[in-house]
């Protein structure tokens, strides 16, 4: 603990701006997997152990593309597309074979699924660490905000995420597909009697879900180095995430991600060593409080 | 009758036990004997976790984290103090059921979703305490310096031969005791709790207690298993109360069948000889270990063991 360091953070401006960008960051990222995880709960009631392999696989396809293309915006887009076909292909040809059953043959065949891809990404991009690098098009001087340093990648990040956010918000309440995905999380088996393809929307849902999570993967990369078994971490956090906001909460999911980031941002300060646990602590806090979470629906 | 059904299961068991005891007699074979160390503390691992999952259909994430405190606590007092073996693996036992039952008393009234969650989340907390507790814990290193391994009963712990046959008897008795457990009027409750919460409710059976008492005997049972583990690695790694080793065990659970007392024993065996025979053959162990999972949940759709149940249904109990 040093809560001096933290007390000196909060009353420089450069520290307060360095630190919420990394947190908004992170939060960010963390809200773009989290959504898929809460949206594929939220409909199928299915805790999607496998999420976290979307996002590493979405991360490896865009560094490869990004080799091959050497365009970034060509890289994180065929990464989210790429993730998005394999969320729906996974869908199709392992999860909707075991609906009917226990719930535990789900976290069995997610737990398959990450442990092969994890060897495959061993197999073909190796055991080491990748690092993509900054692409180039953003290798420019940093900007300066209140004394802060905020390099230009991290402002199109935050603002990427926020703009996902903005659509699916809206994409949910809005358009005929997000109507019909609500409905389908309250009741599945009327929206199928009505006529609506629940088939064809289970595997949009996913796909929905893999894309977001290619998606972060991919945006991700250049900030954070590859590694098989990336998926990991970001599985359990976009877990604790999806918890507090309260499952099947998009909104929810932002502001928790966003709580979650920010106090990863400003803990590193305070409490270095520290900081995972107190996030399990917060976590434990809300299931005790309100265990459907902030934004969840009382069952 | 019932005397007789526990009294036939405690011959099995014996009957198993010497056999396995005899073994090294005939034929001394290391791997084999590792194997068999390494399956009992996994076995009680696995099996307690089934009191939980199978019996009372509580899917706890984070049963780890009981195994990792009673290899803590047995590894720290036997560094730390001069007791000896019996009586630190005991405080170690006992240190875990009282952890198991206040994280139970925080846990136990949470519905299903959420009790996997928060489980999984107190797990967590503790593997960051155990992480940031460097003076005590050793941090990410784990404890290390070894654990002295005296002398109990005439038993050399040091020996291998010895750990083994220690480490036999005490899975053995340990198994027993969750069996009669599970078959006892405590245990048919839980599965009653299981089919139809409602309907045990309105029977009288009080839930949360009959939860949180399954819990804290599972958690006990966890850390003797954590105590067998201490015992083979020589000290306490941040691992075993991580949740890839959680995993481990409700994958035990799952491969060898919930619905069969002896399905975690089995399936603890199915992993670990996998892992011992992949490892030769391949580094890629998760590729095969993940196309073997897939197989077996898509093909058996349950456990070996409940599988079998199904196939050959005479023998139903």
């Amino acid at each position: 603990m040093d809560l001096d360091a933290l007390g000196a953070c909060l009353t420089t401006s450069a520290c307060v701006v360095n630190q919420t960008t990394s947190g908004l960051i992170v939060g960010m990222l963390l809200f773009l997997v989290a959504a898929g995880v809460t949206l594929i709960f939220g409909v199928l009631k299915i805790v999607n152990f496998a999420h976290g392999t979307f996002y590493m696989l979405g991360g490896y396809v865009a560094y490869t593309v990004l080799g091959a293309t050497n365009s970034y915006a060509l890289a994180v887009l065929l990464g989210a597309i790429a993730m998005a076909l394999f969320g729906a292909l996974f869908e199709r040809a392992l999860i909707s074979r075991v609906y009917g059953s226990n719930v535990l043959m789900q976290l069995l065949i997610c737990y398959a699924v990450v442990l092969i891809f994890d060897d495959l990404v061993k197999i073909v991009w190796g055991p080491e660490f990748h690092a993509m690098g900054m692409p180039p098009a953003f290798q420019v001087p940093p900007l300066f905000i209140a004394g802060g340093v905020v390099p230009p990648f991290y402002a199109v990040l935050i603002g990427i995420a926020a703009l996902i956010a903005i659509v699916l918000g809206l994409g949910l309440s809005m358009t005929r597909l997000g109507k019909t995905v609500r409905a389908a999380a309250i009741n599945p088996q009327m929206v199928s009697a009505l006529g609506v393809n629940t088939t064809l929307l289970f595997a949009i849902v996913f796909a929905i879900g893999g894309g977001l999570a290619g998606l972060a993967g991919a945006l991700a990369a250049p900030v954070r180095s590859l590694s098989p078994g990336m998926g990991f971490s970001i599985l359990i956090e976009s877990f604790i995430v999806t918890v507090i906001g309260g499952m099947g909460s998009i909104a929810g999911a932002l502001v928790s991600a966003l709580l979650i980031g920010l106090v990863r941002g400003f803990g590193t300060i305070g409490f270095p060593k520290f900081t995972d646990g107190m996030i399990y602590i917060v976590m434990i806090a809300i299931l005790l409080l309100r265990p459907q979470g902030l934004f969840g629906r009382q069952s | 009758m019932k005397e007789r059904a526990a009294l036939r299961e405690a011959a099995i068991a014996a009957v198993v036990l010497i056999a396995v005891l005899a073994i090294p007699f005939v034929h001394r074979s290391p791997a084999f004997e590792d194997f068999v160390i390494r399956l009992s503390a996994m076995a009680l691992f696995a099996t307690s976790l089934n009191l939980l999952i199978g019996n009372t259909g509580m899917v706890s994430f984070g049963h780890g984290m009981f195994y990792g405190l009673g290899a803590y606590v047995f590894g720290l007092t036997m560094q730390m103090t001069d007791l000896s073996l019996p009586v630190a693996a005991l405080l170690a036992v006992l240190a875990t059921t009282l952890a198991a039952l206040c994280v139970g008393a925080i846990c136990v009234r949470l519905g299903t979703d959420y009790f996997a969650f928060i489980t999984l989340a107190v797990q967590m907390l503790f593997y960051s305490v155990i992480i940031s507790w460097q003076s005590l814990t050793g941090g990410d290193q784990g404890l290390r310096g070894g654990i002295p391994r005296r002398e109990i009963f005439g038993f050399e712990l040091a020996s291998q031969l010895h750990l083994y046959q220690f480490c036999a008897i005490v899975a053995a008795l340990g198994l027993l005791a969750l069996r009669h457990i599970s078959a006892s009027p405590f245990g048919q409750t839980l599965r009653m709790i299981r089919d139809n919460e409602y309907r045990a409710s309105f029977l009288g059976v009080v839930l949360w207690r009959a939860r949180l008492r399954a819990f804290t005997i599972a958690g006990a049972f966890a850390g003797l298993g954590g105590v067998l583990a201490a015992l083979f690695v020589s000290g306490a790694y941040p691992e075993l109360a991580d949740w890839p080793n959680s995993g481990q065990a409700i994958f035990a659970v799952m491969l060898g069948g919930i619905n069969s007392f002896l399905g975690p024993l089995l399936g603890a065996m199915i992993l670990l000889a996998l892992n011992d025979v992949v490892t030769r053959f391949t580094e890629y162990q998760g590729l095969v270990l993940g196309i073997v999972i897939l197989v077996f949940a898509l093909g058996l759709r349950r456990g070996v063991l409940d599988f079998l149940k199904l196939a050959w249904p005479g023998r139903s109990r």
